[in-house]
């Protein structure tokens, strides 16, 4: 018999542990992944496979040589930035434009503010971000699908109607082109991770019966987003988009499910997790709306991700047996 | 599915109850038995035998050493050897009395034989002083004594009286077994326990994976005919058990910080200890004996037994196989509250409920990684504290923040740890942080208490 | 467009200038009147903040001593009698001279010699380990080993050894402060006089258990035997529960008890020369034999 253990109580522990839950996340975001895959093709499947590689391999090199700490990389969470940034760019993006959206993502975003858990912003939404304002030309260069589904090709539809908008069409007259099932099932232009609404819905089912995200957060999103644009449409239906038109597109479900419920940088509490989604909504609405840029749900998240302290210290669960 | 539970936080572990099937059986008796003196939460008793002193079963042994203490009696017939420091489980000394066994010899006026008695007397002080007679303390770990339980402060009033068998620690069944080969016993318990507050309406509160004792402890009610005690049939969740957390459950009131369950009108007693109160109070037996669940999965013999206060673990262990090979920790009581043993030659006490073997790989903890604040912790934490942000606050030591965060509403129950991803020893640090606080409010409570004094006393002065 | 950018220089311009007068006058309003000498006395101070000295930090010693009547219950142990004799002429008080004080680690329970009897699992902090039971060796009393008295210090003079387990003082950069005697939950850690040329004696070990306990928990440890306090010829040595105390006012640095003690458990250190505990022992026995003739006689 070896010498007995002694240590203070709990002696068990849940089988949770950070590597678990990330490899949920990377299951949740497999379907999404194997339909990006189908639709664009091997291009894709390169763009998925360099970050992801970049990101993994960036963390490791930074850990060991720049913070002489023990490697990260085991937990996962690398992998989920790399594949969420390949899920944010074009399949036509060139290999070293990701190369130096992972650099941001984990080098800048991630590891300067101390790995895991220590970063403000979303590393993923950070390096996409960084890509979307210096590389405007390849991050808004949307080509046609190209795997085995026959689709319709062209810019993404958020970026379609702005363009139509200031050319002076009305907002009719260009959404008549997509219809919803088109939407729901990716038949359009757009990044890897915008074109299939079905796959990242499932995906974020399975997260929340694995109790591995808090729906909350993704629920208020969508509501926000609904009643904003439901309000707007309602005011001016020849100038705002629809709401359903609003959810499907533009990576909003992309962005809800996975990123804006991304641990480290939403609020804990239901109270501030409500809040955030509130905020994420309403600000991707007002950009879409009114922004010069097309789409708004990266930027909405960003700017949210930046109060998460702040509502964090606000609003705090009620105390047991206090008022 | 019930849905009886308490409104915050709570945690789901494997209930692993492998014992289950195991009857309560009695262990033979030690030859050597040392009868620890801080049983209870208090004063410590003070002996009141001397070595060389013949004793008997049942025998007043020690007596109370302050308001908030217990009697303690000789759980085995025999001579006194030594009255002397002895190391419990964690290696630190206390009083124990060692006592070396000569037969089986019960004191005088104790009934044991196994006839129910379900006569209720009438006068509820005398209940209670037989249960201070009895040395009757909490027996679901705390070890409160149990006569100043049921004695609440004046103004106060029970409404309802809770008796607690939840058993929501995994692996234990000593409460199990208890209900259901003792359930008159613990019904007439109860039936006391209510009287004694003032005929108060009673629950037993039993958690719905032990469906065995439900039916028995509702056919018993209704053969003993007593009214106004009821089962109330709880949702599995840990720590459901805990006093708080039942009230919250059961009453649907939260008792506030720092105060008694009593302020809210209720009265918690676990069913071993209304066992405790039927044997004393019925059969003028005191707490000689408990039953000690001893399991786990890498232990071959799985038991329920029956051992008399003051039996060394070891002796316990090596009655049922000595420990396994591949057994890396021994835990008395259960794996979320329950306390490593440093020291396998300790003593049990009347608050001891399991001895529970776990493998190195169920128990080591794993290497702490960074924060994902993931607010696991907090959603995990029965009293809706935030872990993650007072283990920060202990390990800075900031006993002001930690205050105004709520660290001494922490009850240790261990959810925060079980829970965390990255495997911080979040209670670990809690706990320390906890006694800082605990420290400065009694460090205030006496300096007002000084302050009120010296003001009184120059009141009288100036008269 | 020349129009915007003088419109915008005079309204910036104008702008400034208000504000700045509402920061004059608000200044002028809430001036605080202080004690010029709480600043100058605060100047020579080490500014380690440390808080040895029992207040909270450089400043609050500053007011503290600008305010007393003397230096008398004012000390900072950090700066020493340097400091204090600046902090003195600035206040025009008598200089206190205070002995230097060095932190010292009574446990030399190293690995070896007092084997682990469990495996503890917690958090590695000592405070932790302490609340949760008496250790994973067998001495109750003993350096726990998790370094928070290494934590504690803020001048880096503490680092365990890995060899031994135990913490090691650097007397150079050791100020006394006392940060880590208050965090060990054991109490090994003591302050006490530097000593002439830092020569120093002290027992090593603070078990109060009885000599074959504590001898069977750790091979180092003081039994309580009392041959130092028999040796000892300026009766500095007590032994109180089993555990033997040097009293550093009245040691006299002879070694002789070191030479004596049967476990090792007293420890010279910084001497110049390495004890030759033969000579001593014989010495001792000469000098006994010599007080034995001369009480016969």
């Amino acid at each position: 018999m070896n010498k007995l253990l002694v240590s203070p109580s709990p002696h068990i522990h849940s089988k949770d542990s950070t590597r678990s839950l990330m490899m949920d996340v990377v299951i949740a975001l497999l379907p999404a992944v194997i339909c990006s895959f189908i639709f664009y093709g091997w291009r894709e499947m390169v763009v998925m496979a360099v970050s992801v590689a970049s990101c993994v391999l960036l963390e490791w090199a930074i850990t060991k040589y720049m913070l002489k700490k023990p490697s990260t990389i085991g937990d996962l969470s690398a992998v989920i930035t790399g594949m969420l940034l390949a899920l944010n760019v074009p399949y036509t993006t060139p290999w070293w434009v990701i190369v130096i959206g992972s650099v941001v993502a984990v080098g800048v975003a991630k590891l300067t503010f101390g790995g895991i858990g220590q970063n403000i912003w979303n590393p993923a939404l950070v390096g996409r971000v960084f890509l979307l304002v210096s590389f405007p030309t390849y991050m808004t260069t949307w080509g046609a699908p190209q795997g085995v589904v026959d689709a319709v090709s062209g810019p993404t539809p958020l970026g379609a109607i702005q363009e139509g908008l200031m050319q002076g069409a009305t907002v009719q007259e260009l959404t008549s082109a997509y219809s919803y099932q088109d939407l729901l099932f990716a038949n359009l232009g757009g990044s890897a991770g915008e074109v299939c609404a079905l796959a990242l819905l499932a995906g974020f089912v399975y997260l929340c019966i694995r109790r591995v995200v808090k729906p909350w957060i993704t629920l208020t999103i969508f509501a926000t987003v609904a009643v904003t644009s439901l309000i707007f449409w309602g005011i001016n239906p020849a100038r705002f988009t629809d709401p359903v038109f609003n959810l499907l597109t533009g990576g909003l479900i992309l962005g809800a499910c996975f990123m804006a419920t991304d641990y480290v940088t939403s609020p804990m509490s239901v109270k501030g997790g409500i809040v955030f989604g509130v905020g994420i909504g309403f600000l991707t609405m007002m950009i879409r709306y009114f922004g010069s840029y097309p789409e708004g749900v990266s930027f909405a998240i960003l700017i949210m991700n930046s109060v998460v302290p702040l509502l964090n210290m606000w609003f705090k669960q009620k105390k047991f047996g206090r008022k | 599915m019930s849905k009886n539970t308490f409104s915050i936080g709570g945690v789901h572990p494997h209930d692993n109850k492998i014992s289950r099937e195991c009857a309560i059986t009695p262990l033979p008796i030690a030859p050597t038995v040392y009868i620890g003196m801080s049983q209870h939460i208090g004063a410590p008793s003070v002996p009141c035998v001397a070595v060389g002193d013949k004793v008997k079963v049942g025998q007043v042994i020690a007596e109370p050493g302050g308001f908030v203490g217990a009697f303690i009696h000789s759980s085995v017939s025999g001579t006194v050897k030594s009255i002397a420091p002895r190391a419990d489980l964690a290696g630190r000394p206390s009083t124990h009395i060692e006592i070396t066994v000569e037969g089986d010899e019960w004191a005088d006026g104790i009934d044991t034989t196994d006839t129910l008695v379900t006569t209720i007397p009438e006068d509820p002080k005398a209940i209670i002083e037989k249960v201070k007679l009895g040395g009757v303390v909490g027996l679901g770990g705390a070890t409160f004594p149990t006569h100043v339980k049921l004695s609440p402060p004046p103004g106060s009033k029970c409404e309802r009286v809770i008796i607690n068998g939840c058993e929501c620690e995994p692996y234990l069944t000593s409460d199990f077994r208890t209900l259901l080969e003792k359930g008159e016993q613990v019904v007439v318990g109860a039936a006391l326990l209510k009287k004694a507050m003032g005929d108060v309406p009673c629950t037993i509160a039993i958690e719905e994976n032990k469906p065995e004792a439900i039916a028995h402890v509702r056919e018993v009610i209704a053969k003993l005919g007593y009214s106004g005690i009821d089962v109330m049939v709880m949702k599995m969740m840990y720590p459901q058990g805990g006093e708080k957390q039942l009230i919250d459950a059961v009453m649907h009131r939260q008792v506030g910080s720092g105060a008694l369950p009593i302020s809210v009108g209720a009265v918690v007693q676990n069913v071993a200890t209304a066992l405790a109160v039927y044997d004393a109070v019925q059969k003028n037996k005191p707490i000689v004996d408990n039953s000690v669940t001893v399991t786990g999965e890498c232990f071959p013999k799985q038991a329920n037994l029956l051992v008399r206060v003051g039996t060394p673990l070891r002796y316990i262990v090596d009655y049922l196989g000595g420990v396994p090979e591949d057994a890396a920790k021994i835990i008395s009581g259960g794996p979320m509250m329950g306390r490593a043993v440093a020291n396998l030659d300790a003593a049990t006490v009347k608050g001891t409920g399991a001895l529970l073997f776990l493998t190195e790989k169920q128990t080591r903890r794993q290497r702490e990684t960074n924060c994902i604040r993931c607010g696991k912790c907090a959603d995990a934490c029965p009293m809706g504290l935030e872990p993650f942000l007072l283990n920060k606050l202990s390990k800075a030591g900031d006993v002001e923040a930690l205050e105004a965060n709520a660290a001494q509403d922490c009850i240790e129950c261990g959810c925060c740890l079980y829970s965390c991803p990255a495997h911080i020893p979040l209670l670990d640090n809690i706990r320390i942080g906890k006694g800082s606080v605990s420290g400065a409010i009694r460090a205030r409570a006496a300096a007002a208490k000084a302050a009120a004094e010296a003001a009184k006393a120059a009141q009288t002065d100036k008269k | 467009m020349v129009n915007i950018i003088i419109w915008t220089v005079a309204v910036i311009t104008v702008l400034g200038l208000v504000l700045a007068l509402v920061l004059y006058l608000v200044a002028r309003k809430f001036k605080v009147e202080e004690d010029p000498r709480i600043d100058e006395v605060e100047k020579v101070m080490p500014g380690a903040n440390c808080g040895g000295c029992g207040f909270a930090g450089c400043r609050a010693f500053a007011e503290a001593a600008v305010k007393a009547p003397n230096l008398d219950n004012n000390f900072c142990p950090v700066g020493g009698n340097e400091t204090m004799a600046k902090v003195a002429a600035i206040l025009g008080y008598e200089v206190t001279q205070k002995a230097p004080m060095v932190a010292v680690v009574r446990c030399n329970g190293t690995c070896e010699a007092r084997p682990k009897v469990n495996r503890y699992d917690g958090f590695a902090s000592c405070n932790v380990k302490s609340l949760l039971y008496t250790g994973d060796t067998g001495c109750a009393f003993g350096c726990l080993g998790c370094g928070d008295c290494v934590n504690a210090c803020q001048f880096g003079s503490l680092s365990m050894d890995p060899v031994t387990g135990l913490p090691v003082v650097d007397q150079e950069k050791c100020t006394a402060c006392g940060a880590c005697t208050k965090v060990c939950p054991k109490h090994i850690i003591e302050l006490r006089p530097k000593g002439p040329r830092g020569m120093r004696i002290f027992v090593s070990c603070v078990n109060k258990d009885k000599g074959p306990v504590a001898k069977k928990a750790c091979a180092n440890a003081c039994i309580g035997c009392g041959i130092c306090a028999k040796t000892c010829t300026h009766e500095a040595i007590t032994v109180e529960g089993n555990v033997a105390y040097i009293d550093p006012a009245k040691c006299k640095l002879c070694r002789e008890c070191e030479a004596m003690c049967p476990t090792g458990a007293i420890h010279g250190v910084n001497f110049p020369k390495p004890l030759d505990k033969d000579a001593v022992k014989e010495r001792i026995k000469l000098r006994q034999q010599k007080a034995k003739e001369a009480a016969n006689e």
